[in-house]
């Protein structure tokens, strides 16, 4: 009983992702009940919760990166859209150009937009780390001017990206029911996971984050910390833009991820995480992921119209905040605490009753 | 003292998920008195004052201002009652004039009317005696000064209590006592102040009557002048306090022949220490004795490599060493709690256990966590053996009382079991007791062979814990006092005359 209180508490930061994606699961029950319904169509999996996870495997990957971003420098990262542009418009580049394409081209053209996008994670946390520029500020260079890049780098309008492979990347592979790109974002999480336990990642982000100038007398590198997070997300927007240009089946330079670091900051944001750094959970940004594209397609499925849709998830998030904002949950505490007592008078409880916690 | 009563707190109870900060607690001030409130650290003082200015709601009790029975629910509302605060950190803005911080936040209209406000400012400021401009700003005041300016403005209005949170650790001697001149002009006025302070002798200078809590209990309320040091200590401790007298420092081992464990010679940093040759030898504690600004942190500092060190050549254990970061010099047996716990010291949302694996943790690297079993382990160790009071070690450390906070902090370190510890003012802000058993370690370590380097602004706390002490004043060192029977006295002369009356 207690051990579970105990994980009740520690798990409190996913109370409210947790909760929205409950609401929005009731929301969609009641417009159909068969909204679990997974179906199979040529050996793959369709249905509404398979196309949350399909739709969503870009925004995950960013948030993942998103959430160490903004816990160890406290600010954001907003070019992260235009840098999968960019990563991915070199992948797109060499597998057009290495002649016959073979997975290893495909492979090696992932590995050098992965390259690039540690480069382009180089830049901005040089920027943020060693010349202190404000991350949002730092990155606002590449946001204004990645899509130029991007579309340099094409030389022309939508290169297409037309293969066996790539079309396999992008949907499913035949005799794997799953699609591939859950499955990418799934083995993207686990190496996180991996990174997170084997490493102290977490408690030098965190301390970073929490605590610069304690950090620095405890050996560590405040700045190091910071550009190694730039670095990391560096990769995430290469793994996202590998993923979203084999979805596309072309290289967009316009609108490939266009504004997805506001549904990436939103993730970080809805899995409780504070935007002023600090402590942080992966596992709450993931979710919170996830609830942002059930709402995205909840919307829809409800027959919004797809111009209000954006008013729509506006007042939702609103209203999200404020729910979750410390003033509404200390408000909440303090009701649940009276009728906790009114209760207990009522009932003539043990004397002893008093909670330890 | 029979003069009339303005506050009265009855019964107030407050408890938060697993403490019980105040039980039952009662609570009297008169006019014109200077009231200390003592405890120590987790004692319920700033939980009691809280409960009074109304940031927390209390569970229980009633407070009675001027016979009216008051419910207080904000900071603003209790100053509209003519209850001023001035906590410990100046909350003010720095950039700002010194009318501009009195007036802030509390004019009625929305337009300043700037020449009311400064003239305003100007007689408030020249009945208090303090020595500053309404239009100067306020950066360019002393921190005493400074202090002084948020008193006024928390008694600007017509102020009937005053309560002053720790108002002197950051001051020196002299603005101390002008802090003093006008807390009692604000006495001869009628206002009743409650003062809270870590000083014992501050307490026995200035105030009328002490009330002391402990551990959320009332203990009692005394009269100054009829109970003596030693009484009030040991109430504050709930314990008898012969085991201070029994601390016995180390005798100086200085055979010439052995190898010191750290050299350094003409060591200076960027933070602007001249260079100065330092040695120390194995289970020696010595220390650096100056006034604040003398550049003894900066020393210490240096010897960490905390600051840029710009020159100097360090030994350790007799071999040439370069100690270029902190983390040169913690894997080679160096640790340093810094001065400033809450900016250096702690990571404040981080739990206790992080806190304390901290250190260790970054000498074993990146690629190499310590298994959370490992990490409770260590923690809990730690947690016993210093005495640590905190509901458990998920804990975060921003939570605990300041003592238990420096304990972490010092556990951290312990941790990595270090060959030479520098404590920068590891006693600052901590209650008797804390600072007792920190003494006490600071000696027991030496005893087991860890030579420490030990600072803090109260010099009889430094003799009673170093053998040797190195007087620093204007950023050099000026002079060496050693053996056991240095005193006060002799300290005191060398800081004041800079090293020409040698002994």
């Amino acid at each position: 009983m207690s051990k579970l209180k105990k994980h009740i508490n520690r798990s409190s930061h996913l109370f409210l992702p947790l909760s929205v994606l409950v609401l929005l699961i009731i929301v969609n029950l009641i417009k159909g009940a068969d909204y679990f319904r997974i179906t199979m169509v040529n050996g793959a999996f369709y249905g509404n919760i398979p196309n949350i996870l399909f739709g969503a495997s870009e925004l995950v990957i960013l948030s993942i990166g998103m959430t160490l971003v903004t816990a160890a420098s406290r600010g954001q990262d907003i070019s992260i859209g235009e840098n999968g542009a960019i990563t991915s418009a070199i992948f797109v580049w060499y597998v057009l150009n290495a002649g016959e394409v073979t997975l290893l081209t495909i492979l090696v053209g992932f590995f050098i937009s992965c390259v690039a996008g540690i480069l382009i994670g180089a830049f901005n946390g040089t920027l943020v780390s060693v010349f202190n520029v404000q991350p949002m500020v730092a990155t606002l260079i590449l946001f204004l001017g990645g899509r130029s890049i991007a579309f340099m780098i094409d030389g022309k309008v939508s290169p297409i990206l037309a293969n066996e492979i790539s079309n396999k990347i992008g949907t499913v592979i035949p005799g794997i029911p799953i699609h591939t790109p859950i499955i990418l974002t799934a083995v993207f999480i686990a190496i996180v996971a991996v990174v997170l336990k084997k490493t102290n990642l977490r408690l030098y982000v965190e301390s970073v984050g929490i605590n610069p100038s304690a950090v620095r007398l405890n050996g560590i590198d405040p700045k190091k910390i910071i550009f190694l997070t730039f670095l990391i997300m560096g990769v995430c927007s290469a793994v996202a833009g590998f993923i979203a240009v084999n979805k596309a089946g072309r290289h967009d330079s316009v609108n490939l991820l266009k504004f997805i670091m506001m549904d990436a900051i939103l993730a970080v944001a809805l899995g409780g995480n504070s935007l002023g750094g600090g402590k942080f959970s992966i596992t709450g940004s993931i979710i919170g992921a996830y609830t942002i594209e059930m709402l995205n397609r909840t919307l829809l499925r409800l027959e919004v119209n797809p111009e209000a849709i954006k008013a729509f998830k506006a007042v939702f998030i609103i209203v999200l905040m404020v729910i979750a904002s410390p003033v509404v949950r200390v408000f909440v505490r303090k009701v649940l605490d009276k009728a906790k007592t009114i209760g207990k008078a009522s009932s003539l409880s043990t004397p002893d009753s008093r909670q330890m916690d | 003292m029979q003069s009339e009563i303005i506050l009265r707190m009855e019964g107030i109870s407050k408890s938060f998920p697993g403490v019980k900060a105040l039980q039952n607690v009662d609570f009297v001030l008169r006019k014109g008195e200077i009231h200390a409130l003592m405890g120590e650290n987790g004692a319920g003082k700033s939980t009691l004052i809280k409960v009074l200015t109304g940031v927390y709601e209390k569970d229980a009790g009633q407070i009675i201002l001027d016979g009216r029975n008051v419910v207080c629910r904000s900071p603003q509302e209790a100053l509209s009652m003519g209850i001023g605060t001035v906590f410990q950190e100046i909350a003010l803005c720095p950039n700002l004039t010194v009318a501009e911080n009195m007036f802030i936040g509390r004019s009625q209209n929305s337009f300043v009317r700037w020449k009311e406000m400064n003239a305003k400012a100007a007689q408030l400021l020249d009945s208090l005696g303090i020595p500053a401009s309404p239009t100067q700003e306020l950066s360019s005041c002393s921190i005493a000064v400074q202090q002084m300016v948020s008193i006024a403005r928390a008694i600007d209005m017509d102020c009937k209590i005053l309560i002053l949170d720790e108002p002197t650790s950051s001051l020196d001697e002299d603005e101390v006592k002008k802090l003093f001149a006008l807390m009692r002009e604000l006495k001869a006025r009628g206002v009743g102040i409650i003062f809270i302070t870590h000083f014992l002798d501050q307490v026995y200078e200035i105030s009328d009557t002490i009330t002391v809590l402990r551990n959320g209990e009332l203990i009692g309320e005394y009269q100054t002048a009829a109970l003596s040091q030693i009484e009030l200590i040991s109430k504050m401790m709930g314990k008898a306090l012969s085991d201070v007298s029994e601390m016995k420092k180390q005798e100086p081992q200085t055979s010439s022949d052995s190898v010191p464990v750290f050299e350094a010679t003409g060591l200076s940093s960027a933070a602007g220490v001249r260079p100065f040759d330092f040695r120390i030898e194995k289970g020696e504690v010595n220390g650096f004795a100056g006034l604040l600004g003398s550049g003894r942190s900066e020393s210490v500092r240096a010897i960490f490599a905390a600051d840029k060190v710009t020159s100097g050549e360090v030994k350790i254990n007799g071999k040439k060493v370069k100690l270029k970061t902190p983390l040169d010099a913690m894997k080679n047996g160096i640790g340093y709690l810094p001065e400033d716990r809450k900016h250096e010291g702690i990571v404040g949302e981080l739990s206790v256990r992080d806190n304390i694996i901290l250190a260790l943790q970054v000498m074993k690297g990146f690629f190499r966590p310590l298994s959370r079993k490992q990490a409770e382990e260590f923690a809990n160790e730690y947690i016993e053996k210093l005495g640590i009071k905190t509901p458990s070690i998920n804990t975060p450390i921003d939570s605990l009382s300041g003592g238990n906070q420096q304990k972490v902090v010092l556990a951290r370190w312990l941790l990595t079991h270090p060959m030479y510890l520098i404590l920068d003012e590891p006693t600052r802000g901590i209650d008797v007791g804390t600072k007792v058993e920190i003494q006490k370690l600071v000696l027991r370590l030496a005893e087991d062979g860890v030579s420490l380097t030990f600072i803090s602004s109260e010099i009889d706390e430094m003799i009673r814990v170093c053998s040797r002490l190195i007087v620093m004043k204007d950023r050099e060192i000026v002079g060496e006092l050693s053996g056991m029977n240095v005193t006060e006295q002799d300290a005191m002369h060398m800081i004041a005359q800079g090293g020409k009356g040698h002994v």
